[in-house]
């Protein structure tokens, strides 16, 4: 494939957002237009590299460049890097990303914004397409960073409501503070190793003979900035919030995406990860933790998105858990069937949103009657999270904890485990709560006559998005001899072999879930507002999120506070009252001394001068002339 | 033949007066007459080196002294009419603006 068409799978997003920003910005029906037909380019433009890799699928890397900088001591090269792990991500963003914008086009109809949602989506595109593409860390810091600045300005679109632009502000602040770690991080190995580029990092890694001590505190220093992008405990808070943003937004940045970003990114440094293995045993805990965490949360929300978003987080939890343990297949399985169910999850909520005008699950009830596609894509998808087989959920969860049941992280198998339990019990709480029963509350749809399906506009994406959701997940099944693993090893091992035992246990713990959820909210055989109250300690908390902005707000405040107080009275007395107005109050000083010998008269000033010669004259013979005489003598 | 100190010191009597005329007189015509001294006594000195060590480089000095000396006296003229015209004196000790 010309390397042109390559670099136009790049551009043509950031074209398409330059022209709407400059030319077709009154027009929101031709913006959308513009800003669809970017992305579908794109995707279309990836299936060449596809059909390459699937052709040939042991071929090398291929890598296109140019030097941005070029020192004799510092080397940068810009380009643009593919091998079968771009272009899953490439597939996945493109193609999921086509399916989000076209939603969209129905989703934001009438918004004011229209154009502007557009520009900023396609300007996301691009620079996500930078970061999977890219073959550098540098270049890849620019994409994550500009990233960052559109995930800020999407969550940020009704920046006129203050709670969004509020989480605008705590997304992007609470991310900055992993990237800081990701730049010391790339900057850092390149004083160990010596290159920003991935191929010659990996060449340079695989010979050896660099301290494992140094290689363990680059890795980690790295995984900070994947940290912070793909939500992970401690740097999670931010995700959640971000869930005002409008919905598509969500489905493509928050879930499928910008937070697989980080997942991406640990995949691909993957060749560092293997040789610092405290690093990688660290990602896989900070992914148990965070994937247990966010899913007892998720239990107790109430809000929709909310509920999906932590659900969102647990599955990047899950993700980052399989590459720790070494299976870096499953990990990369898993973040493409995601970006599958949870982007349909996402817009069928957004659907629902559209028919009933709330987020609330306790104003929803009996929606499937009046929202027969959506409900049935949504089942589809929550089946698909929940991990029931044959869905596409099931087969990526599976080789999880089939890798790490293997490489014998056994508290994280039972971690993976129990957390099958909860996703299935919150994704079937939020389905029962939401499409069965009656209709709850009478301001929910009183407003409004009876709710209406989306239409085809919305729709067709998420049927398509079902289709993948259920089916996707045979590419990494047992039996197929070039399944998803033989495609995406990047010198790591392949598919873990079936595990029955594994596969179903999990399965059946999913259906547990599926039946708790079934007794509590549908059948209603157990109150759950008893057993809230019962143990309303372990409610309050996870209601309340563990209390982790609670305890971030104090610690800002506090601490930080505290030492910004400290900062500005340092400002303040030594910097300005005592360096800044000291120096001008001493210039003055000697200034208003020094004036006094301006008389003004000429005959002063000559005199001085002459004053002067005569000094000069005298010095110079009093060193000279002597030491001449004794020449002379 | 007339010895070569006899031309220092008549050299020196000039630069001295021509220091001392523009140190201490008021009116400024005085002091570019003054420096017009300073410059002559210069002037004798080269001539006068020039001739004892036949060496006709100090001549040419002179000339471009003189040439110097003839548009400094320009400039410096136009300056103190425009001072007059403007301060209506030609005391320098009134021209004290530069003063603190």
């Amino acid at each position: 494939m010309a390397p042109g068409l390559l670099w136009l799978i790049l551009l043509s997003p950031l074209i398409a957002s330059i022209i709407i920003t400059v030319l077709t910005r009154k027009s929101g029906r031709l913006s959308a237009l513009i800003s669809v037909g970017a992305i579908l380019l794109s995707f279309f433009l990836s299936l060449g590299p596809l059909a390459h890799i699937l052709a040939e699928p042991q071929a090398p890397p291929t890598e296109y460049f140019w030097y941005w900088l070029n020192l004799p001591t510092l080397q940068v090269k810009m380009g643009i890097l593919i091998d079968p792990l771009s272009v899953v991500m490439l597939l996945v963003v493109t193609g999921v990303g086509s399916l989000i914008h076209i939603y969209s086009m129905g989703y934001m109809k009438g918004d004011p914004g229209y154009s502007r949602y557009f520009a900023s989506l396609s300007f996301f595109t691009f620079s996500m397409l930078g970061i999977v593409l890219s073959n550098n860390f540098v270049q890849t810091y620019i994409f994550w960073e500009l990233v960052g600045l559109s995930s800020f300005l999407l969550i940020g679109f009704w920046f006129e409501k203050p709670s969004a632009a509020d989480a605008a502000k705590k997304a992007f602040l609470t991310t900055r503070v992993g990237d800081f770690g990701f730049m010391i991080g790339i900057v850092f190995l390149y004083f160990v190793v010596g290159s920003f580029n991935f191929s010659e990092l990996s060449a340079s890694l695989k010979q050896g003979g660099f301290p494992e001590t140094l290689l363990t505190v680059a890795a980690l220093l790295i995984f900070t900035g994947a940290v912070g992008k793909s939500a992970q405990f401690p740097l999670h808070v931010w995700l959640p919030d971000a869930m005002e943003g409008p919905t598509p937004v969500s489905a493509l940045i928050h879930a499928a995406t910008m937070v697989a970003a980080g997942v991406y990114l640990v995949a691909r440094s993957f060749f560092l990860f293997s040789a610092a293995p405290d690093a990688l045993e660290a990602v896989a805990y900070i992914g148990g933790f965070t994937a247990i965490m966010a899913a007892t949360i998720a239990i107790a929300q109430n809000d929709i998105k909310r509920i999906i978003a932590y659900s969102t987080l647990s599955q990047l939890g899950y993700m980052m858990m399989g590459l720790g343990v070494g299976g870096y297949t499953a990990g990369m399985f898993h973040l493409t069937m995601h970006a599958f169910f949870k982007a349909l999850l996402f817009l069928a909520a957004g659907s629902v949103i559209h028919a009933v005008h709330t987020q609330d699950i306790w104003e929803m009830g009996g929606l499937s009657k009046y929202l027969k596609i959506t409900s049935t894509t949504f089942l589809i998808g929550a089946l698909a999270n929940a991990g029931l087989f044959p869905l596409s959920g099931f087969w990526s969860k599976d080789e999880i904890l089939v890798a790490a049941y293997e490489s014998g992280h056994l508290l994280l198998f039972w971690v993976g485990i129990v957390t099958a339990f909860f996703t299935a019990l919150y994704m079937f709480r939020l389905f029962f709560v939401v499409f069965t029963g009656a209709p709850r509350s009478a301001e929910g749809h009183g407003k409004h006559e009876a709710p209406h399906e989306s239409p085809p506009v919305m729709t067709v994406p998420l049927v398509i998005l079902a289709f993948f959701s259920a089916v996707a997940g045979f590419a990494g099944a047992p039996g197929l001899e070039h399944g998803f693993a033989s495609y995406v090893h990047f010198g790591a091992a392949g598919h873990p072999a079936f595990h029955f035992s594994i596969a179903a246990g999990s399965t059946l713990v999913a259906l547990a879930g599926i039946g708790v959820a079934w007794a509590f909210y549908s059948a209603r055989l157990f109150s759950a507002e008893r057993l809230a109250s019962r143990f309303s300690f372990a409610y309050r908390l996870l209601q309340n999120k563990y209390y982790f902005d609670e305890l971030y707000f104090w610690i800002i405040r506090n601490i930080q506070g505290g030492i910004a107080l400290f900062c500005n009275w340092v400002e303040e007395w030594v910097v300005i009252n005592f360096f800044v107005n000291g120096t001008a109050a001493l210039t003055r000083w000697t200034g208003g001394i020094l004036r006094l010998s301006q008389t003004g008269k000429l005959q002063t000033y000559l005199m001085m001068f002459i004053i002067g010669i005569i000094g000069v004259v005298l010095l110079l013979l009093a060193t000279f002339i002597p030491s001449q005489v004794v020449a002379v003598r | 033949m007339i010895p070569l100190s006899y031309f220092v010191t008549l050299s020196f009597l000039l630069f001295t007066i021509g220091v001392i005329g523009v140190l201490i007189r008021r009116n400024i015509l005085m002091i570019l007459m003054a420096i017009e001294l300073i410059l002559n006594a210069v002037n004798i000195n080269f001539v006068a080196f020039s001739r004892f060590s036949q060496s006709i480089d100090g001549q040419v000095f002179v000339f471009f002294v003189m040439t110097i000396a003839a548009a400094e006296v320009v400039v410096g003229l136009a300056i103190v009419i425009v001072a007059f015209r403007r301060r209506a004196t030609v005391n320098v000790d009134e021209f004290n603006l530069m003063k603190w």
